[in-house]
């Protein structure tokens, strides 16, 4: 329950019509897309303007209230989980385009804009933004920024962070702050680089200025089929070996492939151990050329089937499959856990039989889904939560995958944030003295720690308690002590 | 720990206790750039070589002190670059330096600035721990992105010890253009090509002549060579890498030498010097003669949507960068107490209160 006088400090903050208190009202916000956690908040806020954020934050800074951002709640690591004591701040209100500028390029949001949205406004001037995460129709820009999103062609355009100009947010106290500018570079600290990723910890973001991209003229997709993973990993090296940075990379396991192909008839062999999609996009002499380049490195690496998109009802379909790979794969499981390590290329082998041991020792079943250019891996643990002990299951073999993605030099979250998912495992990859930067990091900002307090950088006293060895330099503690 | 970097930890650690103020230094290649540097030298260049290069993964790693000549000349001849294209400013430039200054050259518009293809930092911070941020993978969002963050930190955060950067292929085919044109209606020219799908790479104009360069797949070039006309510039490598080094004449003399780096579409606006303007119209040199108003330049940079930086010559005691607004002034200081609690590290190279 709400205190009397918070409630009507945030009454007056943003008004009746932007302030839940009603369970029933709070309900929806209890979790975001990781649902395995839930938390009814004590109230919701949905302000109107900034002026109703800065509002909202001084109450909560005044009476040391936690305030969780939110964004369409789509987040995969329940970044945006409310704080038991906390008050959510929903930036869904907050939806308007403020200017296109066709000639600069750039275009002026509210983090409340769908990152589809803001492609379809400027498309009228053959623009696009390019990071294009498969939950696009749905998420936030401000919760792209916030957890530096990528999206199936960040290969060749870049992650968030690589298309985002400008930020303006809120800080804890009020205070207005502006990184970045309409230019290519800004003075001091790259602090846009720390706002990218930030998981709601620095500021409210309340505006944006992204960096728009002239659409290609042409998009071609080639889908390859592998009887054998090794191959299908070997394959993409070689192809960033030939020089080519295609506009996607994507590749898919069998268990993943067949539930796709039962639920969208992409199309996809079935027989294969795994596909490749690998889309060239420019002008069509361009395509052409690397079309016919990646050809030739496919057939070189043994695939038993290639087929090139026709036409774009073809490159759709193609795209269709591997865009709904994670409802898919919910359709053939009562639950599934999506894990988002990333590892450096050539481990792939490695690590995909791991996960397959893993996946033998915890008896529960695993599909693949890989941003296979840059290396980051979407294995999807399927489980039932109604069978007791299931979902803590899911959940340590999902840690294990982490552990073992570090161990390989590489990383436990590449575009789903820490939120608090992965809360543990940031004390495997960090030391005390990095967390302890972090935390220096965010009191540069929010001195007061109000800001989604407990997400994404865990205090030394949790590592301490989840008793987490720090694998550094990629080796465990431990090494002599077997893991698989 | 490595032994140099265990007597450089130990180094910083006593700095810290007796306050000694330390510059931190490479090759000295950008020792012009900045305010101007105070305390004792600390120079970096005996931690060097290639740590990591699998031209397959896409990424790079050094030791700090290793020269840049030496990384670009490896990365060519497994056919890859640095997309940014550096500037060196000199033989001696080495990586730690080249993170720590933060500078792109002519691809930045359309290849990403340095701080686009950091993907990891090892770093000694003022307390002389050793410090990983980052990795070297492509895709890396556990914790904050301070990796990132040490991009044009002038060594105000802590020594660079180890950096790993995304590399990039070299492009198939590359050819320079040249037009006649008068400053107006080469940034109308460049606003318009902005917006098209064209395998522009670099751009220059100065006086009377707009310069371009097109890198990409055979295809893509000889299409966009056909489209856009001009004349063909011989040995454009040469031109791009002297403008690049500012080396040549529009640099040359005494004077005070602005860099405005404003949204491209800024209108030509005569501001008292010869202008020679870079990335799209993004970023405007400006030589002086006589001292300018700094107040002026900064003015027009912000109304601009950007800022102006005095980049070499002329009194840096009225300040190199452009001034900080007060709340994010107050972010920087905190964050430089938190990284070097004694404020000996480079201290006022980037600002006076840092
Ligand atoms: C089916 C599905 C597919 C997905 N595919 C991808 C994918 O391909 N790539 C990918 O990267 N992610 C993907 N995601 C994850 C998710 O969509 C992204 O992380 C997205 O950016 C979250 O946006 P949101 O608006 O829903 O943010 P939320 O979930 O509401 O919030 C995410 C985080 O951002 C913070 N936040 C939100 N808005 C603000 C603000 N204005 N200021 C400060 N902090 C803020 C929150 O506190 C929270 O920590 C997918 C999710 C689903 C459900």
């Amino acid at each position: 329950m709400l205190e009397p006088k918070l409630f009507q400090d945030l009454m007056a903050a943003v008004g009746a019509q932007g302030l839940l208190t009603e369970p029933e009202d709070l309900r929806p916000y209890e979790c975001d897309g990781l649902s395995a956690y839930r938390q009814v908040p004590q109230a919701v806020v949905l302000p109107e303007d900034e002026a109703q954020v800065i509002a909202v934050l001084k109450v909560c800074r005044q009476a040391k209230v936690p305030v969780v951002p939110r964004g369409a709640g789509t987040g995969l690591s329940g970044g945006a989980l409310p704080h038991a004591h906390g008050v959510v701040l929903s930036l869904t209100r907050l939806t308007r385009i403020l200017n296109i500028d066709p000639q600069a390029c750039t275009a002026v949001v509210q983090p409340g804009v769908r990152n589809l949205a803001i492609s379809e406004a400027v498309a009228p001037y053959g623009l696009y933004y390019a990071p294009d995460p498969s939950s696009q129709i749905a998420c936030t820009i401000g919760g792209n920024v916030a957890e530096n999103s990528g999206g199936v062609h960040c290969l060749k355009y870049g992650l968030t962070v690589h298309n985002i100009r400008r930020v303006r947010g809120v800080l804890i106290n009020g205070e207005i702050i502006e990184v970045g500018n309409e230019a290519l570079d800004a003075p001091g600290y790259d602090l846009l680089a720390a706002l990218n990723g930030s998981e709601g910890l620095l500021a409210v973001i309340t505006e944006i200025t992204v960096k728009l991209t002239p659409k290609p003229q042409l998009a071609q997709c080639v889908l390859a089929a592998f009887d054998d993973v090794v191959k299908a990993g070997t394959a993409v090296s070689n192809i960033i070996a030939a020089g080519i940075i295609p506009a996607g990379l994507e590749m898919m396991d069998q268990a993943a492939t067949r539930a796709v192909e039962d639920f969208v008839h992409a199309g996809y062999p079935l027989d294969a151990a795994s596909i490749l999609l690998c889309e060239s996009d420019g002008t069509p002499e361009e395509v052409a050329e690397e079309i016919e380049r990646v050809t030739k490195v496919l057939e070189a690496a043994g695939a038993s089937e290639i087929r090139v998109s026709r036409d774009e009802a073809e490159r759709l379909k193609f795209w269709a499959g591997r865009k709904a790979a994670f409802p898919a794969v919910g359709r053939i499981t009562p639950d599934y856990y999506c894990m988002d390590g990333t590892i450096p290329r050539h481990t792939l082998p490695e690590v995909l039989a791991g996960i397959e041991a893993l996946s033998k020792e915890y008896g529960l079943r695993c599909a693949n889904v890989f941003h296979a250019g840059d290396g980051n891996l979407h294995p999807l643990i399927m489980f039932d939560a109604n069978i007791p002990g299931e979902l803590e299951r899911a959940e340590s073999f999902g840690g294990r995958i982490l552990e073992l993605c570090v161990r390989m030099g590489g990383t436990i979250t590449g575009e789903h944030g820490v939120g608090i998912e992965k809360i543990n495992q940031m004390c495997v990859q960090f030391s005390r003295e990095e967390l302890e930067a972090f935390h220096a990091l965010r009191d540069a900002f929010d001195p007061y720690e109000l800001l989604n307090p407990g997400k994404a950088i865990p205090t030394l006293r949790r590592c301490a308690e989840f008793g987490a060895m720090h694998v550094h330099h990629h080796e465990t503690r431990f090494p002599e002590l077997p893991r698989f | 720990m490595n032994d140099l970097l265990k007597s450089w930890s130990e180094r910083l650690r006593a700095a810290r206790e007796t306050r000694q103020e330390l510059e931190l230094r490479g090759g000295g290649s950008k020792s012009f750039y900045g305010q101007a540097p105070r305390g004792e030298v600390f120079d970096t260049r005996a931690y060097r070589g290639l740590i990591d290069y699998a031209p397959t993964e896409l990424v790079i790693t050094a030791r700090c002190g290793t020269p840049l000549a030496e990384i670009e000349q490896t990365m060519r001849e497994a056919g890859q670059m640095l997309a940014f294209e550096p500037p060196h400013y000199g033989p001696g430039a080495t990586l730690g330096g080249l993170l720590a200054a933060g500078l792109s050259g002519p691809r930045r518009p359309y290849a990403g600035a340095l701080r686009d293809y950091v993907l990891g930092v090892r770093m000694l911070d003022g307390k002389g721990t050793l410090l990983r941020f980052g990795g070297q993978v492509m895709k890396n969002v556990a914790g904050f992105d301070v990796s990132r963050v040490l991009a044009g930190s002038m060594g105000t955060l802590g020594l660079i010890t180890e950096v790993s950067l995304k590399a990039a292929p070299l492009p198939v085919a590359e050819l320079s253009l040249r037009f006649e044109s008068d400053a107006h209606a080469a940034l109308d020219q460049l606003a318009r090509w902005a917006a098209q799908p064209l395998p522009i790479s670099a751009t220059c104009h100065q006086g009377e002549v707009l310069t371009l360069r097109l890198s990409g797949a055979q295809a893509a070039v000889r299409a966009a060579r056909a489209k856009l006309g001009g004349e063909e510039v011989p040995a454009g490598a040469n031109f791009w890498s002297s403008l690049r080094e500012q080396t040549q004449a529009f640099f040359a003399g005494e004077g005070e030498l602005w860099r405005l780096s404003v949204k491209p579409t800024a209108p030509y606006t005569d501001l008292g010097a010869a202008q020679l303007i870079e990335w799209g119209g993004a970023l405007r040199w400006l030589r002086f003669v006589e001292s300018p108003d700094p107040v002026l330049l900064r003015d027009w940079a912000k109304a601009q949507g950007g800022h102006a930086t005095l980049f070499r010559g002329g009194h840096k005691n009225r300040g190199v960068f452009q001034p900080l607004a007060p709340a994010l002034l107050q972010v920087h200081q905190r964050l430089k107490r938190a990284f070097d609690p004694a404020g000996v590290l480079n201290p006022g190279r980037l600002y006076s209160e840092l």
